[in-house]
C-alpha cells in the first residue's frame, strides 16, 4: 500500500521506471518489488539461520520447533530489513501484516490438514459395500473391508431428516415472528434463541433422555435421537433464517402492503419467495452442523450393529456414533472402519456445504446479482 | 437560485404540523382479516415454543437431578470426587476448574488467531479472496467436532506433546507448566492433558469468534477509516486506531461466545482426555476433565443415582453456558447496529 506522499517520495528516491503521474489512481493494495525482495530474502536467511543454530544452541526439538524458529527469525529479519529501507512506521505496518497473515493461515491450515488426514486414513477401507451392508457378520477381528456402515448412514439420514422436519418449520416461523410479525415477545425471544444456540450438545441429549425416555417411558430410538438433534437444530435455523429475512428490502414489504396485500400475503408471496435461496442455505447449513453431532446421540439412539429401518422402535445407529464407538476398540480393523465412517461423514458435510453455497449464491449476507443489477440501474450502487 | 429538491420536500412535510398528533396520527396497521389473525397466532405459538423448550430443559434437568442434589447437599460444589454409584461422595469441585481451564487454553489460542483472521478478511485480503475465506471459516464450523477430536487424537497429539515437553522443560517454574514426575520429563506424561484438549477445542472456537469479529470490524465507520488513511496512516495505523477501538465490543463478545462453546464441547474433549478428579495447576500433564466429557463417559455405566448426579452436573453446565452466552450476546448486540436493509 502506498499513499500519494509516499509514492512520490519513493519515486524520487528510488527512480521507479513508471513515471509518477499525480493524476493517476493510487492503488492501495499493490505489492511493490522491494517488498517481495525483502520477503524472499528474509525467508532464505531465516531458513539458513535456523539450519545453523537449530539443535546446537536452541533448546527445541522436532519439526514443530524448527518451523517455530524459522518463523521467529523470518519475522525479525524482515522487520529489520523493512525498518532499514522504509523507516519504523512502515516496519510496524509490515510486522502487523505478517502477524495477520500468520493468524489467518493458522485458522485455515488445520482445516486442510484435517481433511487430508481423514481422507488418507479413511480411503483404504472404503468399499462400495460400506454403503450397502451393515456390521451383522463382522467380528472384531475380521478384515476392515468387510461389512459396512449402511445401518449407520440410514440411521443418520433418518434422524437428521426427522429433526429437520421438526426444526425447520418451527425455526422459520419463529424467525417470521421475530422479523415480520414483530410481536411483543420478539426482543426477549431473540435473547432466548441466542441462549438456546449455546446449549451444549450433551445437555440437549440429557434433556431428551430425562424428558422423553425417563419421564415418558420411551425407549432409546432413532426418534429420541432426532428430538435431541432438533433441540440443537432449531436455534441455528432460526438465527440464520432471521438474518436472511432481515435482508429482504423493507420497500418490497411496503409495496405489497400499499397494494392492499394482507400481512400473510405479504409474507407468503413477497418475503418468503424473495429470501428462498437464503432460507435453503440456512437449512442446509443447519443440517451440515447437526449431522456430525455425536454427544446427544450417545444418550438417545442406543447404537446398533445391524440395520434398523424403523426410527420409531428399537435401537438405531448413527454415523458419528458408529465412528465414536469403533475408534475406541483396540483392533486395527475396527479403527480403520471408524476412519472410513469418519471419511463418509466428512464427505456428507462437505457435499451439503457446497450445495448450500451453490444454492444460496454467496451466503445470506451478500446482495444477489439480480438485485445488484437493479440497484445499478437506479444509480444506487 | 434553485432550491434543492430535498429542501422543498422538507418544507412541504413540515408546513401542516398537526396540533395534536395523537388524534391525527394515522395508524400504519394494514387491514387484518381472519387469515392474518391465524398467521400471527401461529407465528407467536412457534415463537413461544422456544421459551417452552428452554424452560423444559432447565426444569427436567432440575427434576431429575434434584435427588442427587439433595443427597450431596453443598458437597456438590465442594466435593471433587465422583462416585455416586457406590454411594460415595460426588461433586463438581474438580470438574469446574478443569472445564474452565480447557476453555481458557482454547480461548488463549483462538482469540488472537480469530482477531487476526477477522482483520485479514476485513482489512487485508483482496476482495476476491475475502468471500472464499468467509466460506472457509464457515466450513471450519461445519466440520463435526468428532472429526476434530479424531484428528487431534491421532495426528496432533503425538506432535504437540513435544511442545508440552518444551514448555515443561523450559518454563517449568510457571505452575501451569510444572510436571510432577520423579523420573524427569518423558514424553509419556504429556498426552491427554488439558493443554492438548484446549488446542483441539480452539479449532472449534475459532469460527465462532471470527464470524462475530468479522461482522463487527466490517462496521467500523468508513469515514474515520478514510480519514486515518488520508492523514497518512498506514494500514496498521487504521487497524489500531479505528478498527480495533470500534470493534472492542465484538472482540469481547465474540470471545465470550467462544467461551460458551468451549465450555460445552463434549466429544473432542472426551476422546482426548483421560479423566482425572484431583484438580491441579499443571495444564501440560496427563489427566484432565470436563463436565460434558464426564457425562458422555459415565453415562452408560451409571445407575439411577449416578444418572441423577449426571443430570445435576448437566444442569450446572447448562446454567453456566446460559450465563456466559447471555452476557456475550448483550455485549455483541450493543456493539452491533441492528439496522434493516432498505431500498
Amino acid at each position: 500500500m502506498s499513499f500519494a506522499l509516499r509514492r512520490n517520495k519513493s519515486a524520487n528516491d528510488m527512480t521507479i521506471s513508471d513515471t509518477p503521474d499525480t493524476e493517476s489512481k493510487i492503488r492501495i493494495r499493490t505489492i511493490e518489488t522491494v517488498d517481495v525482495t525483502v520477503m524472499i530474502g528474509s525467508a532464505i536467511s531465516a531458513f539458513a539461520l535456523s539450519q545453523l543454530l537449530y539443535e546446537t544452541i536452541l533448546p527445541l526439538s522436532g519439526a514443530l520447533g524448527f518451523l517455530l524458529t524459522c518463523y521467529v527469525f523470518f519475522i525479525s529479519i524482515s522487520w529489520l530489513a523493512v525498518r532499514e529501507i522504509r523507516g519504523t512506521v512502515r516496519a510496524k505496518d509490515h510486522l502487523a501484516r505478517l502477524v495477520v497473515w500468520t493468524g489467518a493461515s493458522l485458522a485455515i491450515i488445520p482445516l486442510v490438514l484435517v481433511v487430508l488426514y481423514v481422507i488418507g486414513k479413511g480411503y483404504h477401507s472404503l468399499r462400495p459395500q460400506f454403503f450397502s451392508q451393515d456390521q451383522r457378520y463382522v467380528g472384531a477381528l475380521s478384515d476392515s473391508t468387510e461389512g459396512g456402515g449402511a445401518h449407520a448412514i440410514i440411521g443418520t439420514l433418518q434422524q437428521v431428516g426427522i429433526a429437520s422436519l421438526i426444526a425447520v418449520p418451527l425455526g422459520i416461523t419463529t424467525a417470521i415472528y421475530m422479523n415480520e410479525v414483530k410481536g411483543r415477545l420478539a426482543k426477549p425471544l431473540r435473547t432466548v434463541v441466542d441462549a438456546m444456540s449455546a446449549v451444549p450438545s450433551i445437555v440437549a441429549g440429557l434433556f431428551i433422555y430425562a424428558a422423553w425416555i425417563l419421564a415418558l417411558g420411551n425407549r432409546q430410538t432413532g426418534l429420541a435421537g432426532s428430538l435431541a438433534l432438533s433441540v440443537l437444530f432449531l436455534p441455528t435455523v432460526t438465527r440464520t433464517a432471521e438474518v436472511v429475512l432481515r435482508l429482504v428490502p423493507g420497500g418490497l414489504r411496503e409495496a405489497s402492503l400499499a397494494l392492499g396485500g394482507t400481512e400473510w400475503r405479504t409474507t407468503s408471496r413477497v418475503v418468503l419467495p424473495t429470501s428462498r435461496s437464503g432460507l435453503v442455505t440456512a437449512v442446509i447449513l443447519g443440517v451440515a452442523r447437526v449431522i456430525g453431532e455425536t454427544a446427544p446421540l450417545i444418550l438417545t439412539v442406543g447404537g446398533a450393529f445391524i440395520m434398523n429401518w424403523n426410527p420409531l422402535s428399537g435401537k438405531q445407529d448413527s454415523l458419528p456414533f458408529f465412528v465414536y464407538r469403533l475408534i475406541r476398540f483396540p483392533q486395527e480393523a475396527q479403527i480403520a472402519r471408524a476412519w472410513t465412517g469418519a471419511l463418509v461423514l466428512l464427505i456428507l458435510v462437505l457435499v451439503l456445504f457446497v450445495a448450500a453455497r451453490a444454492i444460496g449464491g454467496r451466503g445470506p449476507e451478500n446482495i444477489s446479482r439480480l438485485k445488484k443489477r437493479r440497484l445499478k440501474r437506479k444509480g444506487l450502487a | 437560485m434553485k432550491v434543492p429538491k430535498s429542501l422543498q420536500v422538507d418544507e412541504i412535510k413540515e408546513s401542516p404540523s398537526p396540533p395534536n398528533d395523537s388524534e391525527v396520527r394515522i395508524n400504519p396497521v394494514v387491514r387484518r382479516n381472519r387469515v392474518d389473525q391465524v398467521y400471527r397466532s401461529i407465528a407467536a405459538v412457534s415463537g413461544s415454543f422456544v421459551f417452552l423448550v428452554m424452560a423444559l430443559i432447565g426444569g427436567f434437568l432440575l427434576f431429575r437431578g434434584i435427588d442427587a442434589l439433595r443427597l450431596s447437599g453443598w458437597g456438590f460444589i465442594t466435593e471433587s470426587q465422583w462416585a455416586p454409584d457406590m454411594g460415595g461422595a460426588f461433586g463438581i469441585a474438580s470438574l469446574l476448574p478443569y472445564t474452565f481451564s480447557i476453555a481458557f487454553v482454547a480461548l488463549f489460542i483462538a482469540v488472537p488467531v480469530s482477531i487476526a483472521t477477522a482483520l485479514f478478511i476485513t482489512e487485508y485480503a483482496p476482495r476476491r479472496i475475502r468471500r472464499f475465506l468467509t466460506a472457509t471459516i464457515d466450513l471450519l464450523a461445519a466440520v463435526p467436532s468428532l472429526i476434530y477430536g479424531l484428528w487431534g487424537l491421532f495426528y496432533l497429539q503425538p506432535r504437540i506433546i513435544t511442545l508440552s515437553k518444551w514448555l515443561a522443560d523450559n518454563l517449568g517454574f510457571v505452575p501451569f507448566f510444572k510436571v510432577n514426575d520423579d523420573f524427569g520429563t518423558s514424553l509419556g506424561v504429556f498426552p491427554s492433558s488439558t493443554f492438548v484438549a484446549g488446542v483441539i477445542v480452539s479449532l472449534m472456537v475459532i469460527p465462532i469468534c471470527t464470524s462475530v469479529m468479522r461482522e463487527v470490524f466490517g462496521q467500523a465507520p468508513p469515514g474515520e477509516r478514510e480519514g486515518a488513511m488520508a492523514l497518512g496512516g498506514t494500514r496498521w495505523g487504521v487497524v489500531r486506531d479505528v478498527v480495533l477501538p470500534f470493534g472492542q465490543g465484538g472482540i469481547i463478545g465474540g470471545s465470550m461466545l467462544g467461551l460458551g462453546r468451549a465450555l460445552g464441547e463434549t466429544i473432542a474433549v472426551t476422546l482426548i482426555i483421560s479423566p482425572s478428579f484431583d484438580a491441579k495447576w499443571s495444564i501440560v500433564e496427563q489427566g484432565s476433565n470436563s463436565i460434558a466429557a464426564l457425562i458422555a463417559l459415565k453415562f452408560s455405566e451409571s445407575t439411577e443415582t449416578g444418572i441423577s448426579a449426571l443430570m445435576a452436573a448437566g444442569l450446572a453446565l447448562f446454567i453456566i453456558t446460559l450465563l456466559v452466552n447471555t452476557a456475550a450476546s448483550s455485549v455483541v448486540n450493543r456493539s452491533r447496529s441492528g439496522s434493516a436493509t432498505e431500498i
